[in-house]
């Protein structure tokens, strides 16, 4: 389990073009980020940096857990649960066969129960084609779920969801703080967690 | 290393590139010329006549073709290890350079061939390398003209170009083989008589310091441009 | 299963149900080596001549059909970046998507290839040199290509500079390949070649992830 993450004068530099320079915060277990900024301000770049993909041009990122304090990206990466701004589904592949091969990815035992939790239990057999926009982003929330990482990184979570994916998600965020996981979100709304916010 | 990254600054670069281009660029002309002149006055070979003359302008363009492809493979070493944007700049700037020399090699190749092998093309082991190496230089050049991203193109082509010179050796060798099996007509040239080692010499120093005159008005060019753009970009925002 | 073994299966059974994959590939294959015969005649004995070069030169371009979505279509979608994020190394990553290459288009084609070479009047002894040096050398066009194919995963027509990237690389496995066939129907020994081949084999299939990790690693900055 981790305990915190915390950024030290991070900067950001896209070419010539710096998006962000001297950015400290710091979270702890069972909080919510929510990063907040026009579009272009560097919002996906910092989640891309906190997951390791993209390399800070100054500043670094502490990850501590009880054990240890991690400080290599590629490490880091271990601990994070990703949902960008595609969903990563295949429309070859069944609900339940994507969902099942995302699971055994991360060294997870298949879990039908997480299909539940976002209500896509009718859909198991459906292939992700058929699926519409909404579908498939609950389909990548249980994708997070299934990957039991405490670090969530979503970028954009409310995007393509109706008010009651809107709900179900700011439920299971709320459960994820709850149980001690950290949440750091891109997001246009407000989280609704009583969370921080960072303006870019 | 350090020493290196002091000159590898754009701004010293220009300085510096700046105070030595004059030179450089008097030299390859002046040796140029003389090795033209020792060229044309050397004796007949005895065995290749007067077409001898074409491998003092062959020979040297063969080897600055992979001289140019040994600094565009230090440079992307460069640029992978340390990040310098110049490198980048360097590497990209050689390509062109490399892939001239390469195509000069394969015509003179193909001339020399003609009276000797009594074809401009027998697939002869060294001009069949130097075919795939042109090929190889413009898939490099494809590859950074591609990707929009300079960054990433930098990195991409720095990759592909240490992922080539790995094969290069390879590739000579295999054709080397394949040669051998298909019986070629690989004429081996003996030792050069020192008669005309004073022409070959002349005309590898005109050929280096042209390569060099260029490479750096090459690199110059593309420091200049990319400065002129940040500029015109400020004026827009 | 292994998060290895269940990257491999995800993809061999993605290529199944693209429909591209093996039968694609086939088909260009064989239908490379139909029109051979179409363009230099039907002399037997000039078909098993040029047979082993030709159908390696077929084997390559089938197989470089299907390169470029070997890291494209999870680059585009945003897979990537959750296999990025998972325990396996990306160095292994590539090399699942190397061996899911091979395996859904090198291998059929190496299957195929005694058939093609009835086709092409060559004996038993070259027929079999030509099966053992594709199953030995198609890895290595795999592995080169995953390179290739990585270095363009963010190219909408990555298609088009791909062959352009790797078939100088290539040339070796070319060259050995078709000189073991060339070698038997000498009445040589084809074994010296082979053994290169497979020695250029097994260089590119150990460093290749490696590449190709690096460039994917690149992508995923952007």
């Amino acid at each position: 389990m981790i305990s915190s993450l915390t950024a030290e004068k991070l900067a950001c530099t896209r070419g010539d073009r710096r998006l962000f320079d001297g950015l400290s915060f710091r979270v702890s277990a069972g909080q919510a980020l929510a990063v907040e900024g026009a579009n272009g301000a560097g919002k996906t770049s910092l989640l891309r940096m906190i997951a390791g993909f993209l390399a800070p041009a100054a500043g670094r990122l502490v990850l501590k857990s009880a054990q240890a304090e991690i400080t290599d990206a590629e490490e880091r990466g271990k601990s994070v649960g990703w949902l960008g701004h595609h969903d990563g589904l295949k429309p070859q592949l069944t609900v339940r066969e994507q969902l099942d091969f995302f699971a055994r990815l991360y060294g997870r035992a298949p879990d039908a129960s997480a299909l539940e939790r976002v209500g896509l239990a009718r859909q198991a057999e459906l292939p992700c084609r058929y699926l519409s926009a909404g579908q498939r982003r609950r389909l990548a929330l249980a994708r997070l779920l299934v990957s039991e990482r405490p670090l969530w990184l979503l970028d954009e979570p409310f995007a393509a969801l109706d008010t009651a994916g809107q709900g179900l998600i700011a439920q299971l965020m709320a459960r994820h703080c709850g149980h001690g996981g950290i949440i750091i979100a891109a997001t246009h709304d407000p989280l609704g967690l009583g969370n921080e916010s960072l303006k870019l | 290393m350090q020493f290196l990254f002091r000159y590898a600054n754009p701004h010293n670069f220009m300085r510096l590139s700046g105070a030595v281009l004059p030179f450089t660029a008097i030299g390859a002309a002046l040796a140029l010329i003389a090795g033209i002149y020792f060229s044309f006055s050397v004796p007949p070979d005895y065995q290749q006549g007067t077409t001898i003359t074409i491998l003092f302008i062959h020979v040297p363009a063969a080897i600055m073709a992979m001289v140019a492809y040994s600094s565009i493979a230090v440079c992307s070493l460069l640029s992978l290890v340390w990040r310098h944007p110049l490198s980048d700049t360097a590497a990209r700037a050689a390509a062109p350079l490399g892939a001239m020399f390469t195509v000069m090699g394969l015509i003179t190749g193909a001339l020399w061939g003609k009276p000797m092998w009594g074809a401009y093309w027998v697939w002869d082991a060294r001009l069949t390398s130097f075919l795939l190496l042109l090929f190889i230089y413009l898939g490099y050049m494809a590859l950074w003209s591609a990707i929009e991203d300079e960054i990433k193109a930098a990195r991409a082509a720095a990759i592909l170009a240490l992922v080539g010179a790995v094969n290069i050796p390879i590739i000579k060798f295999s054709v080397e083989w394949w040669n051998t099996l298909h019986q070629g007509e690989t004429i081996t040239t003996g030792k050069l008589a020192s008669v005309y080692v004073p022409a070959l010499l002349t005309m590898m120093l005109g050929y280096f310091l042209l390569f060099i005159t260029l490479w750096m008005v090459r690199i110059r060019t593309a420091i200049l441009e990319r400065r002129a753009r940040n500029l015109m970009q400020g004026v827009a925002s | 299963m292994s998060s290895f073994g269940t990257l491999l299966l995800r993809d061999l059974r993605l290529a199944a149900r693209s429909g591209g994959g093996a039968a694609l590939a086939l088909s260009f294959f064989a239908l490379v080596a139909t029109l051979v015969p179409l363009g230099v005649g039907a002399d037997l004995k000039l078909l098993a001549r040029v047979a082993g070069g030709v159908l390696w030169v077929a084997a390559v371009l089938s197989a470089l059909l299907s390169l470029d979505r070997l890291f494209q279509g999870d680059f585009e979608d945003g897979s990537l970046e959750v296999i990025a994020l998972s325990p396996l190394a990306l160095e292994m990553v590539a090399l699942a998507k190397i061996l899911a290459h091979w395996l859904s288009t090198g291998l059929p084609l190496t299957l195929l290839s005694p058939l093609l070479a009835l086709l092409f009047n060559l004996d038993v002894a070259p027929t079999l040199t030509l099966f053992l040096s594709l199953l030995i050398g198609t890895p290595a066009v795999s592995a080169v290509g995953a390179i290739g194919a990585s270095l363009t995963l963010s190219l909408k027509r990555g298609g088009l500079i791909l062959p352009l990237i790797i078939l100088p690389l290539l040339a070796p496995v070319v060259i050995f390949g078709a000189g073991a066939v060339a070698l038997v129907l000498d009445g040589m020994s084809g074994g010296g070649a082979l053994g290169l081949l497979a020695a250029f084999a097994f260089g590119a299939v150990l460093l290749s992830p490696f590449a190709a990790a690096a460039s994917v690693r690149l992508n995923l900055g952007g």
